[in-house]
């Protein structure tokens, strides 16, 4: 074990070399570039002995990643905001194809007007593609999570691509330290990838050709079932890996101080972090609120957000919007609390185009949810 | 061959897996053995596997899965493979 003091994006990009994928392609984008520089420096070094692709574009490194996965290598990928949604197609095609390509997305804001701060309109805008999606919320977070990722993606009840979201300079570009396994630990912990199907000339198939509606049907529904299993293979995944690494993040939530508490702040990314500052300072003032910070997205966690909202009221913190609705986790907290629960739930947009979200600015969100009756969204901090 | 436990939208060599695709057909290639080479220009060429290979190279069309696009006789470099427009099927 050795401490790496370094950036969310290098510390990716070391879980990523030492998972040994035989294929990375990428394309720079701000603030992805210097994880995939970071790899460009494993293979100057010798450190990477796989194949790196620099291709033209993200649509370009999705497609690569693609057919070298589909040939059975282990894949990974890196994007950001743009680049991530110029992949769309190949998100689709990705998952669809069952293909388990790992991807850490920087979560950046899309333009116009032309900003490479952070907020998660980018990630979030891809729910529906069928990729699981972490969020993380520190750099240790980060180098584990994307080792998990591999694990859940490539195991033969999930077979989906997995994305590994960090937030835009708050993490991709702030040094913290991270704990860096042996490589013997990842090695054991991963296993070399036996793909589950393959393009093979001994067996032959075809990739995506024409299938007709009641096979596609099944297709779909096989992805939906995968996916559920995914909510059960999580929490296994991510207690292993505290076995072998001492690390533990959470599995689909990570819980700080919700005992007895009888409101709950659920946030995403850098600001779940920046909440635990915020429940203590609120504990200290005599609020019973603890936090649950929602780390998985896809598969949506809704049976432990039924239990929190038979526990306590909720405040939802989103740093996104679904132009025309809400808050994509506001919204889906409310979903899956729909005849389960009438916890109040009340809802906040903040730090969209990466304006700072304080733990102040956070304590300020939970004390106005603690006095407010209204459930629906309001937009925190607009002035100014 | 191997299939997998996974429902998934990887298709599997099976003769005719969309039913008898001939029913496409608009125009039909007839051959002309008396004309053919056995230069199998043909039967590389069709992008249906349609052209059935014979032991001394000759050649036939397979009706049942050929859509008549009209590859062969194209490719036909001595004109042996000619296209007929199909007549509408009597009831």
């Amino acid at each position: 074990m050795t401490v790496m003091m370094d950036t969310g994006n290098r510390i990716a990009a070391k879980a990523a070399v030492m998972a040994k994928p035989e294929v990375v392609a990428a394309y720079p984008i701000t603030p992805q570039t210097t994880l995939v520089e970071a790899i460009a420096e494993y293979v100057a070094r010798g450190e990477y002995k796989g194949e790196y692709i620099c291709v033209e574009s993200e649509h370009s490194a999705m497609s690569a990643c693609i057919g070298a996965s589909a040939a059975g290598s282990r894949t990974f990928t890196a994007t950001s905001s743009h680049g991530l949604l110029l992949m769309h197609e190949m998100l689709h095609w990705a998952a669809l194809a069952r293909l388990p390509v790992v991807m850490c997305n920087i979560n950046r804001v899309v333009g116009p007007g032309w900003n490479i701060w952070v907020d998660e309109n980018d990630s979030i805008s891809q729910r529906d593609t069928g990729w699981i999606q972490f969020y993380c919320s520190s750099n240790q977070e980060i180098f584990d999570t994307v080792i998990q990722a591999f694990k859940l993606a490539e195991h033969e009840k999930i077979v989906l691509p997995v994305m590994v979201n960090l937030n835009a300079f708050i993490l991709s570009h702030t040094s913290m330290p991270a704990e860096i396994p042996d490589q013997q630990v990842v090695d054991d912990f991963l296993g070399n990838y036996v793909p589950k199907w393959k393009l093979d000339i001994e067996n032959p198939t075809t990739f995506g050709n024409i299938i007709g509606p009641a096979h596609y049907y099944k297709v779909r529904r096989a992805m939906q079932d995968a996916m559920l299993n995914a909510k059960k293979l999580i929490p296994q995944i991510t207690n292993d890996w505290k076995k072998a690494s001492g690390f533990f993040h959470g599995d689909l939530l990570e819980y700080y101080k919700c005992e007895g508490a009888e409101h709950i702040l659920l946030s995403i990314g850098a600001i779940g972090a920046e909440s635990k500052t915020a429940i203590d300072e609120l504990q200290k003032a005599g609020h019973r609120i603890g936090l649950a910070r929602v780390r998985v997205i896809r598969p949506f966690p809704t049976e432990d957000i039924i239990k929190l909202g038979k526990q306590a009221d909720l405040i939802v913190i989103d740093r996104n919007i679904s132009i025309g609705s809400e808050g994509a986790l506001f919204n889906e907290v409310k979903a899956a609390l729909y005849g389960e629960s009438d916890a109040k739930v009340t809802g906040f947009i903040a730090g969209l185009g990466g304006k700072d979200v304080t733990y102040k600015d956070i304590e300020t969100m939970c004390l106005k949810a603690l006095k407010d009756k209204v459930r629906e969204q309001q937009w925190y901090g607009l002035e100014g | 061959m191997k299939k997998y436990p996974v429902e998934t939208s990887l298709s599997y060599p099976k003769k005719g897996a969309m039913g008898k695709t001939g029913s496409w057909r608009v125009f039909k290639p007839i051959l002309d053995k008396k004309k053919c080479v056995k230069c199998l220009r043909c039967w590389i060429f069709c992008p249906e596997g349609s052209i059935h290979r014979e032991k001394d190279d000759s050649v036939s069309i397979d009706y049942d899965f050929c859509k008549g696009c009209g590859v062969c006789a194209n490719e036909c470099n001595v004109k042996a493979i000619i296209m007929e427009r199909e007549e509408a099927k009597k009831k």
